[in-house]
């Protein structure tokens, strides 16, 4: 079967290319990534009318095809098709005619390569509005390409595009390209001169593209670039190219940048056409308000309020229901299996890790629904513009702040949610930082420790309630020390050249549903496929840490009290004594797996920390989910099965737990150390299964995983320690 | 001869030069940010540090310390 040709979809940001895709591939797409770099790469199939196929891929949007960092890189990769990336046989690129001049720089760009274009011409209605229309033939005769009005709101013009793609792919379309552009003989010297020195493969040879390459290398190389596959011949020869124009006052990269704008002027500029004068916009009202110091702000708190409540509360059915679920599931399996380690495994490896991954789905759905409105209505460009100030004081970017924001509902769509910013160094800053923020898993921890440590009645200063000052104290503190982190991190490991801040403000415009959900479900599928089984595979591991070695002894004795029990006991009695030895049971299997001598050997460690090897054991089974620490602490003590933070009996025995000189093992100072560790730790394996998903390398979840355990023992050892030195105790 | 990020808000102005590091310089010169591009600065947010500027009928918002590196020619307005 010969292979189908290669279609690549280019285009600026914020031009509807998404739209454009979904309505070219009838909305069946493959999400994948590029090689090397986790950007997605959005690839479908293309039924042409003519009765052919064609596969087309998405290019990452961009203002210009020179690059700088790798990211930037893959545009001008999968444009020109150099590895390793397929050569494209035909690029549509995507032009805003609301913008056309700008977006026709990014077209003159590909056209000039040489390959095979169509432009796509968007947002024609949009322009109508403020006046002015688009000369379509005389775009099309100016570039050299033809070029086809469509709309992604509508689909109008997705048939016509299709007829076009499949008429250039079978050669049926002439192309002669644009008038070329030249900036003087210097110039023409130092194309000659780069061009030159390019590897054989990369023009091809082709002229034309040699000369569009030569064009990228002047524009994009750099002292400190990071561009892959650059031969070090080509990165001399354009230093000595800009050394030797600089001699005679000349800067090659305005010269061409100059021309290819001249180009524009001259005869892109031509196909604009005035109608009628031109409207104030809608954008500039909405934006005098949204944009306001004061109002912009209040609204923004405003949306950023309702978006986390409903994180937090309005997932809370849809959590609860599919916990619900599973949990019929497991009783099904007891139901209809006989006791014993198969059992076990099913209920509490197989089913808890199944619903460990999909209870994640309702708040990362959620998030990527509002995070989907916020970017297809321009919205998050504003975000990025009235969080800049306090985000660029920790060295991030505006865009940081949602995923920040949103790792208060849960780290793992926060850092899923880093994909909307640009530079991999800001996307591994936040990722790194996120986790530190006080996820709501923390707060049942949060809850059962102050509970029952802390006076109800108690007070500081006499009139702040000691419970709920110390639950926003945490919020407080965890928020804190990951701005500190971002600060740190930034300026230490990540550290790299500032750089400036150019952000787009993209007119307003409806948001498209359809897209909206569709990004949401497949932002919602990578992480089912991707994250969804190292979350598994980590439950049942740690369900085996926590049930291994069984105890044959132990068993019989077991199997003895309970036999006896029952034969002389009855009713209720019979009930609570059965209970009873469940629960004990269930305490000496774990004291004696590997996960209780674990506990036991780290208690050393733990002990400067006020820590007992029991909470060792509760600190292990957190990293499953943090929550999980309640049910764990609820079997270290012997307490029923079904314990939750609100339960009494669990806080009794918190309360009556003492070490083995007699002195209680839970002071409100250890409550306080036990809180700062809870805090500051990664103890999320689904968190650490996120970060390697995103960043493809188990180096950075383990880096993760190190550094926010230290930080916890340490500042544990802090307020332990000093708590102790200052008399409290 | 004034900075693009001394101008104050609603004036207009044409762009005469834009300097600072090379990445940027190409950044907004690929954006259609060239010498004798006329521009109009449409907010300045005091509290923060950005301006935001219109230039080809494309909405820019810049730091004003990025800002500072862009040359205008000023006509108050």
């Amino acid at each position: 079967m010969p292979e189908l040709p290669l279609v690549a979809l280019a285009g600026n940001p914020n031009v509807g290319k998404t739209s454009i895709f979904n309505r070219l591939t009838g909305g069946s797409q493959k999400v994948g990534n590029y090689p090397g770099i986790t950007v997605e790469r959005h690839s479908g199939k293309l039924r042409l009318p003519s009765g052919g196929e064609a596969v087309i891929t998405d290019v990452p949007g961009t203002y210009s095809l020179s690059a700088r960092s790798a990211e930037e890189q893959l545009a001008s990769l999968a444009v020109v098709g150099l590895p390793p990336l397929e050569r494209p046989d035909l690029v549509v690129v995507v032009v805003d005619a609301t913008q056309l001049l700008r977006n026709l720089y990014l077209a003159l760009q590909v056209v000039e390569t040489g390959v095979p274009t169509v432009v796509a011409l968007s947002m024609t209605d949009l322009l109508a509005r403020s006046g002015q229309r688009v000369d379509v033939e005389r775009l099309a005769a100016e570039l050299g390409t033809p070029v086809v009005p469509v709309s992604g709101l509508s689909g109008a013009g997705t048939d016509e595009l299709l007829k076009t793609v499949g008429q250039v792919l079978a050669g049926e379309r002439p192309a002669p390209g644009p008038a070329p552009w030249t900036s003087g003989p210097s110039l023409e010297e130092d194309l000659d001169a780069v061009g030159a020195v390019l590897p054989p493969h990369w023009a091809n040879g082709s002229p034309r593209r040699q000369r569009a390459l030569a064009c990228w290398a002047l524009l994009s190389v750099d002292e400190d670039d990071e561009l892959q596959g650059v031969p070090d011949e080509l990165r001399e020869r354009v230093h000595a190219r800009r050394a030797h124009a600089s001699t005679t006052e000349r800067d090659i990269e305005a010269e061409i940048i100059r021309a290819r704008y001249g180009w524009i002027d001259e005869h892109g500029a031509t196909a604009l056409v005035d109608a009628s004068p031109a409207k104030p916009s809608a954008t500039a009202r909405l934006d005098s308000v949204l944009l306001h110091p004061v109002a912009g702000f209040g609204l923004f708190l405003l949306l950023m309020g309702l978006v986390f409540q409903s994180l937090f509360s309005w997932s809370d059915p849809a959590i609860g229901w599919i916990e619900g679920v599973f949990a019929w599931l497991s009783d099904g399996v007891v139901a209809v299996m006989p006791e014993g380690l198969l059992r076990d495994f099913i209920t509490e490896g197989l089913v808890a890790g199944v619903g460990g991954v999909v209870v994640f789905l309702p708040q990362i759905l959620l998030l990527f629904f509002f995070i989907g409105l916020m970017e297809d209505c321009g919205y998050m460009a504003r975000v990025a513009f009235l969080m800049d100030r306090i985000m660029k004081a920790i060295g991030l970017h505006g865009r940081a702040f949602v995923p920040m924001m949103s790792g208060f509902a849960c780290a793992v769509p926060a850092i899923l949610a880093t994909r909307t910013m640009e530079r991999r160094r800001d996307r591994m800053v936040t990722m790194m930082v996120v986790p530190l923020m006080s996820c709501s898993a923390r707060l049942p921890v949060y809850t059962l420790l102050i509970a029952a440590l802390f006076d109800t009645e108690a007070t500081f200063l006499g009139f702040l309630p000691v419970q709920s000052s110390l639950m926003v104290a945490m919020y407080v503190f965890s928020t804190l020390v990951a701005l500190a982190a971002a600060a740190v991190l930034g300026r230490t490991l990540f550290k790299g050249p500032r750089v400036p801040l150019i952000l787009e403000l993209p007119p307003y415009r409806m948001p498209q549903l359809g897209s909206v959900v569709r990004m949401m479900l497949s932002r919602g599928g990578i992480f089912l496929r991707q994250a969804g089984g190292v979350i598994l595979v980590c439950t049942i591991a740690l369900w085996a840490l926590l049930s291994f070695p069984g105890n044959p002894e132990l068993e019989t004795d077991y199997a003895q009290l309970e036999a006896t029990a029952t034969a002389t006991l009855s009713g209720a009695e019979l009930d609570a004594e059965l209970e009873r030895i469940g629960s004990e049971r269930s305490r000496d299997v774990l004291r004696n797996s590997y996960g209780g001598r674990m506990g036991r050997t780290f208690e050393p460690v733990i002990e400067p920390l006020g820590f007992d090897w029991k909470i060792g054991v509760g600190l292990i089974g957190a990293f499953a989910a943090r929550e999980v620490f309640v049910s764990t602490m609820g079997v270290v003590y012997g307490v029923s099965d079904d314990v939750d933070e609100e339960s009494e009996s669990l806080r009794e025995s918190l309360r009556r737990e003492e070490w083995p000189d007699g002195s209680a093992v839970y002071t409100p100072l250890v409550g306080l150390s036990l809180m700062v560790f809870i805090a500051l730790a990664c103890q999320c394996m689904s968190t650490l299964a996120a970060v390697y998903r995103e960043t493809s390398s188990w180096r950075w979840p383990l880096f993760l995983f190190a550094y926010m355990t230290a930080l916890a023992w340490l500042a544990s050892l802090v307020v332990y320690q000093g708590g102790r030195w200052l008399g409290f105790d | 001869m004034t900075r693009l990020s001394d101008l104050p808000a609603g004036s207009r102005a044409s762009l005469v030069e834009v300097g600072g590091e090379r990445s940027f310089r190409r950044r907004l010169m690929e954006l259609g940010l060239l010498p004798g591009t006329p521009l109009a600065l449409v907010r300045r947010v005091d509290v923060g540090d950005l301006i935001e500027v219109e230039v080809r009928g494309c909405h820019l918002s810049l730091r004003r310390s990025d800002a500072r590196h862009v040359v205008v020619d000023g006509e108050r307005g």
